[in-house]
């Protein structure tokens, strides 16, 4: 019963998050920050994991091509089809579940313990809207330029780890990650990457803003808004999977 | 003016406000004094529409408040300041942008004319040239400052302190005191102050509601306190053996 209380208080609350802001000026600005505090702040961990995942997946698909039959543009086009279909998107966007997303419900859970979201309340602004949205903004148009980026250094960690061990050619990974390429795939991707990122942030920020106590409770807020962004995203990824590609 | 008319609230089966009558009124500091425990907190929530009453009716001025839509209660929001117990200062900005808050969020003001008020708000609580301080580098009493700062920076005509005192020696309590008596008096705000603290209701009780067991139980002001014989006011302010045997004593002189 108790969860579908906390569903039917999720999408209460984004009611009032998308309500009519007081001051879009102010909403702008705030808007700018934090693609600074959430996207531009993430793109090192990004940047790593994306050339160690390429890597991985590449000399993984190279040991696993036991039969002579495969080309060996399979490398390439292996790695290319995973990285931008599912680990990009993905596994790039429960990473960041984990670092933006207890960032952003311990920084409103902190506000709410220590009454600041009862001050910004009490002085007559929408707390849900002004805190909230111009996260929502920031992570919906951010984390796509991310993405991206991230599938690019995927594909280039795989092209440096198969030639630095000779498992594959420059020519045939490169000929592979090229092969039966279908826009839509990245399409797919990029729809993917925004139902996730509007994910991480309601569901950290929901989290965070019906805390209640003390440093404690802010901690355990924290620790369930990772939980549960990284369930809601994998749910909605088989959906989408389902719903888009098959 | 504020008037509180037989409100009530619960929480499942704790009856937390009991028929609680109360009325502010305007260029007086209201306490609100009672026990730990006694609603006190609850009551300046129900007021101010953070928490919402079971029954009866909060009156700004006349108008029922707990009748109020969304955007009539923001109108009515935009009047009031509130100095919270731990300051609830936002801690990303610094002293000059929490104060000129308010007034980015709804008024029309130039940055230079926030920048001034900001300034005449800080002068007003005697921390001038703190501007670009961030709120993690002030001592509890300037963060309780900047807070009132911020609070009066849009003029309101009701003010709401939740134990300004709290956490803050003596002396600067008293400062605090002041400061509270001298802008209600100044901009004839109807101030309402809840504190535990004794040496504040002496210092600024114009007018004083002490809550029992959630219902308000006995009003007066900073004299009545003193000499009244209820027991359960004696109780709190006389709560030590030493002010006990005190008033015993100025009681056999005849003072």
């Amino acid at each position: 019963m108790s969860y579908i209380n906390s569903i039917g208080k999720y999408f209460g609350m984004l009611r009032y998050v998308f309500s009519r802001p007081e001051r879009l000026k102010v909403y702008h600005t705030r808007t700018f920050n934090e693609i600074e505090i959430i996207g531009l702040n993430s793109i090192g961990i990004v940047a790593i994991l994306s050339v160690f995942i390429g890597a991985v997946i590449s000399m993984q698909t190279a040991a696993n091509m036991t039969s002579p039959l495969l080309p060996k543009y399979t490398i390439g086009y292996i790695t290319r089809s995973s990285t931008i279909l599912e680990f990009s998107p993905t596994i790039i966007s429960l990473i960041l579940a984990g670092k933006v997303g207890s960032n952003i419900a311990s920084e409103i859970g902190t506000m709410k313990v220590t009454e600041q979201i009862d001050a910004l309340e009490i002085m007559g602004v929408n707390s849900l809207s002004f805190l909230i949205l111009p996260k929502t903004i920031a992570a919906m148009f951010f984390f796509p330029f991310l993405i991206i980026f991230s599938m690019g250094l995927s594909l280039v960690g795989g092209y440096v780890a198969v030639t630095a061990t000779g498992l594959s050619s420059h020519e045939e990974y490169v000929f592979g990650i090229r092969s039966f390429f279908l826009v839509s795939d990245i399409t797919y991707a990029l729809f993917k990457t925004v139902c996730f990122a509007f994910i991480i942030v309601t569901v950290s920020s929901f989290f965070g803003y019906y805390t209640k106590g003390g440093a404690l409770d802010v901690g355990k807020s924290s620790t369930q808004a990772v939980v549960w962004s990284s369930i809601c995203i994998l749910l909605t990824n088989f959906i989408l999977t389902q719903l888009i590609l098959l | 003016m504020i008037e509180v008319k037989n409100v009530n609230k619960s929480f499942g089966d704790n009856h937390v406000l009991k028929e609680f009558n109360a009325t502010f009124e305007p260029g007086r500091v209201n306490l609100i004094i009672g026990q730990s425990g006694s609603g006190k907190s609850v009551l300046t929530k129900c007021i101010v529409g953070l928490m919402e009453i079971d029954g009866g009716q909060i009156l700004f001025d006349g108008n029922d408040f707990s009748k109020m839509n969304r955007l009539e209660r923001k109108e009515i929001r935009k009047e009031i300041g509130m100095l919270f117990q731990g300051s609830a200062l936002f801690d990303s900005l610094t002293v000059e942008e929490n104060i000129m808050f308010p007034l980015t969020m709804f008024t029309k003001m130039s940055k230079k004319e926030m920048l001034d008020r900001a300034n005449f708000c800080l002068e007003r609580v005697n921390l001038e040239g703190r501007n670009k301080l961030y709120p993690a580098e002030c001592s509890g009493g300037m963060q309780k400052r900047i807070a009132i700062a911020r609070a009066i920076a849009m003029n309101p005509k009701y003010l709401f302190c939740d134990e300004p005192n709290s956490g803050l020696d003596p002396s600067t309590s008293i400062v605090i005191d002041n400061l509270i008596k001298e802008i209600t008096y100044e901009y004839n705000m109807t101030t309402i102050v809840i504190t535990h603290d004794m040496n504040s209701v002496i210092e600024i009780g114009d007018s004083i509601v002490f809550v029992y067991g959630g219902r308000s139980w006995w009003y007066g002001n900073k004299e009545d306190i003193i000499k009244t014989d209820n027991p359960e006011i004696n109780d709190f302010v006389y709560a030590s053996q030493f002010m006990k045997n005190l008033k015993n004593k100025l009681k056999q002189e005849g003072m």
